[in-house]
């Protein structure tokens, strides 16, 4: 009760700090995926290199986001930058790249090589296969990956608040620091509440984006599993 | 017209596809035919340049294909695949457009043409045009994938096992119809399979491969009625007389003069009598009409086309003459 007091006295807080959450979640995300979408797609045609890009994208994934934080602190310094938002999404954005990359490669990867054949010997250039064919194919998964990618970051950002970026998490560290239960919890259910959100608002885009013919197909191929 | 010139292919050390040359007349189906892994479709897949050759040249109306750009000739090409290839993301109609597409066709040229198409392959246009390849069964797949290949007019199609993956039944019927499309459209076409009938049926004339190589080329009688080698003998089979008899019909050998036996019965007055005898139509093969007779014990039987119309007498001892004549060629 007293959570949903603290909530409504504060409307106009926390709706700043929903905003800043989100600025940060989407604008990592958003970055990631002009990276990790084309990395994606470079590690499923060049293997070999490739490898070393999942490799160091899983290695990122690895490093306790405290001390990810924390490293951006000296490192952004020389600029300027070494609190606030800048180092948060930065951050945010290295951690989105495993799951891009990976469900990109997948994706691109799993592409029957009888359409790639068909592509090819039909005249299709490398980059009107990855365009016409490829690319809409690997939709589905590719936002998969961006949907796993908004709900990790949209988590990790509540300790982006530690180093000054805002947020969610704000509540959540004045909360301890206060030993007030009220911002604690708020904060917590904020952002488990938004992460679900997001999950769902993106499973639609990840609809719309997939090809019609490809939805259609993946229903009947899951009719065909479970008949 | 295409004229394959001393093809081959190493992949490393092992070589693939060994001075191949051959060539096939405009308008005509080549089938190359062969057991696994003989070359047939790494010699296919060099002619678009799939696989580039290690040496030799196709040339194709005259002109060396090395000359164009990958991408340029493949799409002059009507490209046929066992696994048909429809892009599960695109409608039938957008699939069958995919060269004109490609080639920057006006979208509504090219998209009536995708409706011409579904009429010449037998698939009402109003209702497939807009759907997507996995609403369709494998025989109508394959069918659009036909279509798709000949969308640009390519005067060249290749076809690599197209029918492979379709059930017998089917694959007859599709057969049938890309024979009949083929007298509409003419194309030349190089057509890889492994199944002896697929190419007695289909062939103008046959390469049979054997170790990357070609061991015999030449008409599908040559082949069955004239091996080179034991090896085309036997992969053409112990049966391959009996194989000669469906390159006929019963139209090829059907006279108007009656059998001796019926001549006894009814007199000199051809077609008068056709009662209880067995009848056949004109394009029904002799293969076909030699198991009616035999199954019925018939020495004959009365050739009618499908009006009823009287063309003549087919007889046991005729067929059975063509068997042993190994030196005449079939028509």
């Amino acid at each position: 009760m007293e959570t949903i007091s603290f909530i409504t006295s504060n409307l106009g807080l926390i709706a700043h700090l929903l905003g800043q959450h989100l600025y940060i979640v989407f604008m990592a995300v958003g970055l990631a995926i002009l990276t990790g979408v084309p990395l994606g797609i470079f590690v499923s045609q060049h293997p070999r290199p490739g490898r070393w890009v999942l490799t160091f994208a899983a290695m990122l994934m690895t490093i306790p986001s405290a001390a990810l934080f924390g490293l951006m602190i000296p490192l952004l310094s020389i600029w300027g930058q070494g609190i606030g938002m800048v180092p948060a999404i930065i951050a945010l954005f290295l951690y989105s790249q495993l799951p891009i990359i990976r469900n990109t490669h997948t994706a691109i990867s799993n592409v029957e090589p009888s359409l790639r054949e068909a592509a090819r010997g039909m005249g299709m250039s490398s980059w009107q296969r990855l365009w016409k064919v490829e690319l809409p194919l690997a939709m589905p998964l590719i936002m998969a990956g961006v949907r796993v990618a908004t709900v990790i970051n949209i988590g990790i950002a509540a300790i982006a608040a530690y180093i000054g970026a805002g947020g969610l998490g704000s509540l959540i560290v004045r909360g301890i620091a206060q030993s007030d239960t009220r911002q604690l919890i708020a904060g917590a259910i904020l952002i488990s509440v938004i992460a679900v959100i997001a999950d769902y608002a993106l499973a639609l885009l990840q609809r719309a984006l997939t090809p019609k013919g490809v939805i259609k197909l993946n229903n009947l191929s899951m009719k065909e599993a479970t008949s | 017209m295409i004229q394959i010139d001393n093809l081959n292919k190493k992949f490393g050390s092992i070589t693939a596809v060994e001075n191949v040359s051959f060539t096939v007349p405009e308008g005509k189906i080549c089938v190359l035919l062969g057991p696994s892994g003989c070359g047939k479709t790494t010699t296919l897949k060099m002619i678009n340049r799939l696989i580039p050759p290690t040496s030799g040249r196709v040339l194709i109306g005259g002109r060396d294909t090395a000359e164009l750009d990958t991408v340029t000739l493949r799409r002059s090409i009507g490209y046929v695949i066992q696994q048909v290839g429809l892009f599960p993301n695109m409608t039938v109609e957008d699939n069958i457009c995919v060269v004109p597409d490609l080639l920057g066709w006006d979208k509504v040229k090219s998209r009536k043409r995708a409706a011409e198409l579904l009429e010449v392959v037998a698939l009402e246009p109003s209702k497939f045009a807009k759907r997507y390849p996995c609403e369709l069964s494998g025989g109508q797949q394959q069918r659009i994938g036909v279509a798709r290949a000949l969308a640009a007019d390519p005067p060249v199609m290749l076809m690599d096992e197209p029918f492979g993956a379709i059930d017998p039944i089917n694959r007859d019927a599709i057969q049938d119809e890309f024979m009949r499309i083929q007298r509409q459209v003419g194309k030349t076409v190089l057509f890889v399979s492994h199944d002896i009938d697929e190419a007695v049926k289909m062939a103008d004339c046959v390469a049979l491969f054997n170790a990357g190589q070609v061991e015999q080329f030449g008409t599908p009688d040559d082949l069955l009625a004239r091996p080179v080698s034991d090896f085309v003998a036997n992969f053409m089979g112990g049966d391959r007389i009996m194989k000669r008899l469906r390159l006929l019909q019963a139209a090829d050998i059907a006279c108007p003069t009656p059998p001796q036996e019926l001549l006894q019965v009814v007199g000199d007055q051809p077609g008068a009598a056709s009662w209880n005898a067995i009848t056949v139509l004109p394009s029904d093969d002799l293969r076909q009409v030699l198991c009616q007779l035999l199954g019925q014990g018939r020495e004959w039987a009365v050739c009618k086309d499908a009006h009823g119309q009287f063309i003549g007498y087919v007889h046991q001892r005729d067929i059975l003459a063509r068997l042993i004549d190994n030196t005449a060629a079939v028509a």
